[in-house]
């Protein structure tokens, strides 16, 4: 299993689905709001400046800063 | 549910209510719609109080317009989501449902804006989509077929650019026309997000993807692991130091001003209690605060334009690990920093953040960032005991001084939020956070910005503080000293008597009874202190001392101990009535606010005994 807190930065990647951490995870589910859905294609830009963490994740034509355990719910494939 | 079709005579006013994701541009269309025809609730945050504004459309229809806050879903996740999914719905408890949304979208962003524009197609209530940026998403190479968009979406889009006026006439003239018919809902179990690919794929086409646009450059920079911080620390610097140097020849300049005034007016008055009273009273405590009008705009100017040009969020960013440290995300980073103006916008800008617990922490500490009523407070006191002088060849001591004021001011704020957290059960905070598109400050938005919280500072001037001065003034003038008294005046008043009460309780942290009288009337508003000073020492010392001579008057009679203790003092103390009401009103329970008087007066207290004592056991008075 392959999470978007461990994607290199600069490298690209497909979502391949949200994980609820708890029933009803609120955090997964404004991820989906914010466009972390199957199928979207996405990119780290930039990590924090102590122990790389937030992230910086580009998304179509959005940009969000996430924290590493909010990351590590969105499960990756490999571009085609 | 069948939602009533308003009915429009041409003079009945309409109303409507501008909708969207944050970032879109809704505050922006909203003044450029309104001007300045606005009403901003008091305490006016970012977005997050009521905004209400009033404009015609050219064939004269009258509009009242609400600027919802921004929200990405109406599943909201914060109180500040909640008002707009309850207007939306029509549930809000004091606002009537709008008779028309304006869904405004960004056209640089429409897979994240179209996604809350479907959403609001199940509200069944009639809405015209603003398509904003039309001018950017252009330059960037993007097309997109309105036309056949609007047809799909069954609601009619206007483009507009919301930089300038022309830019905003579409919707105007839109607003002319018949209220559409509400939009059909969505089909049962539609997916949102696949319906949005659709539209995108049909309608736009973007020959900008992949190709590296501004923000790739500029987020190279700002959110770099080593110079991302270094160009915060110089930004955050530079705003202090300009703060305080750009305001100075300003700030003169009023003072002069208002020296002048007051003579011009009181010239034709006769000696005695009236002219003492409007002299020392009114203009006297009214003009010394008004001074400071200047280096609070500064201030707000720059917060404003940080926020506008998208900067703020990536300032969140590079702290979100400091803002853990704390116990908190970085999402309270704008609040705190907006605390830096004025506690109360940020208190009420903590809506914004989702984890409760994150939100009251926030609110605690929101006082300790130091407030721009301070600075009035600070100015005097550096001015009169700091030595106007340079180190290290560039930096002025005066302006370090300051700087080191806010960081211990912050220092204390991280300290005190972990102590908060510590010892609960750790869960997660939420940092998810959008960081939009790098924006050239809008002059026309930083300008009403200012001119609110000009009005704003200067009605506080108008009614709280000039009514304190004079209530001041009475305390000190009466009763009046015996016949053939030697001392000064106000040592038989009230005021004197009243503060020679409280002398015992802050003799051990240095302060004199001039001090502990003006830090009653202080308690309304801390820049009142500065005016409050100068009432006591004008009427103890002499008849005419203008509130200039407080300067010389403070260095020559207060040690240095009583300084650098009062500056400590004001560090901590919730010298602040207002803040208090309004964390009370935020947090719904007194509890909290007693607990945060509570613990802001210790601080208070415990800081200005510790630097009380250093300062004297190094300087070696008695």
């Amino acid at each position: 299993m392959w999470y978007l807190d461990t994607l290199p930065k600069g490298n690209y990647a497909i979502i391949d689905r949200v994980e609820e951490r708890t029933a009803a995870d609120p955090i997964s589910a404004r991820l989906c709001e914010l466009g972390f859905v199957p199928g979207e294609s996405v990119k780290i830009v930039a990590t924090g400046p102590v122990g790389a963490d937030p992230i910086a994740v580009t998304l179509g034509t959005s940009r969000f800063a996430l924290r590493k355990g909010e990351a590590a719910r969105i499960v990756l494939r490999r571009p085609v | 549910m069948a939602s009533p079709t308003p009915s429009l005579q041409a003079d009945s006013t309409l109303h409507i209510a501008l909708v969207g994701n944050p970032n879109c541009g809704k505050t922006s269309l909203f003044n450029q719609l309104t001007g300045s025809r606005q009403k901003v609730a008091n305490y006016a945050g970012v977005t997050v109080e009521r905004k209400e504004g009033f404009f015609s459309t050219p064939q004269g229809r009258s509009v009242r317009v609400l600027d919802l806050p921004g929200a990405y879903s109406l599943s909201s996740t914060s109180p500040d989501e909640d008002v707009t999914r309850d207007v939306c719905l029509g549930r809000h408890r004091t606002e009537t449902r709008p008779q028309l949304l304006i869904g405004v979208v960004s056209a640089t962003n429409l897979r994240l804006h179209l996604r809350f524009l479907l959403e609001l197609r199940s509200l069944g209530v009639p809405i015209i989509v603003a398509l904003n940026m039309m001018d950017e998403a252009k330059r960037s190479g993007m097309t997109i077929d309105v036309a056949g968009l609007e047809r799909d979406l069954g609601m009619p889009i206007v483009p507009v650019i919301s930089l300038h006026k022309q830019g905003v006439h579409p919707l105007l003239e839109a607003l002319d026309r018949p209220v559409p018919p509400p939009p059909a809902p969505l089909p049962d179990g539609t997916d949102i997000h696949a319906e949005v690919r659709r539209l995108i794929q049909t309608y736009v086409t973007d020959r900008s993807a992949g190709q590296e646009r501004l923000v790739d450059r500029l987020d190279r920079w700002f959110l770099h692991p080593v110079w991302g911080p270094v160009i915060l620390l110089v930004v955050l610097f530079v705003m202090f130091q300009t703060v305080f140097a750009w305001a100075q020849p300003l700030m003169d300049a009023l003072e002069g001003g208002i020296t002048m005034l007051g003579e011009l007016l009181l010239r034709p008055l006769p000696d005695g209690v009236l002219k003492s009273l409007l002299a020392d009273g009114v203009i006297a405590g009214a003009g010394t605060v008004i001074v400071f009008l200047p280096q609070i705009l500064i201030l707000f100017l720059w917060i404003l334009a940080l926020e506008e040009s998208g900067y703020l969020p990536r300032a969140a960013f590079l702290l979100d690990r400091l803002m853990a440290l704390a116990g908190l995300s970085g999402r309270s980073f704008i609040p705190l920093l907006s605390s830096f103006a004025c506690a109360i916008p940020g208190i009420m800008a903590a809506r914004t953040i989702q984890n409760p617990r994150d939100r009251l922490v926030t609110i605690l500490i929101a006082p300790l960032m130091t407030c721009s009523a301070r600075l009035p407070v600070y100015t005097l006191l550096i001015g009169a005991f700091i030595p106007h002088k340079t180190v290290l060849g560039v930096l002025g001591l005066q302006g370090l001084v300051l700087f080191a004021l806010y960081a211990v001011a912050i220092v204390s704020g991280v300290i005190a939020a972990r102590i908060m957290t510590r010892g609960v059960k750790s869960e997660e905070h939420p940092l998810l956070l959008e960081l939009p598109p790098y924006r050239r400050p809008n002059l026309k938005s930083l300008a009403l910005g200012l001119w609110q919280r000009a009005v704003m500072f200067l009605s506080r001037v108008g009614t709280i503080i000039v009514s304190l001065n004079v209530l001041l003034w009475g305390l000190s003038s009466f009763p009046l000293p015996p016949q053939g008294a030697t001392g000064a005046a106000i040592d038989y008043s009230l005021a004197g008597w009243i503060g020679h009460l409280m002398l015992p309780i802050f003799a051990p942290i240095g302060f004199n009874w001039q001090i502990c009288v003006s830090l009653i009337p202080g308690l309304a508003a801390r820049e009142v202190a500065v005016s409050a000073l100068a009432t006591v020492y004008a009427l103890g010392v002499s008849e005419d001392a203008a509130p200039e001579k407080l300067l010389p008057l403070l260095s020559s009679q207060w040690s240095i101990a009583t300084a650098l203790s009062l500056l400590a003092w004001y560090v901590y103390a919730p010298q602040c009535i207002s803040t208090l009401a309004v964390m009370r009103r935020e947090t719904r329970s007194m509890k909290i606010v007693l607990g945060a008087t509570a613990y802001l007066f210790g601080l208070a207290y415990f800081a200005a005994f510790v630097v009380y004592h250093v300062t004297k056991a190094i300087t070696g008075e008695a």
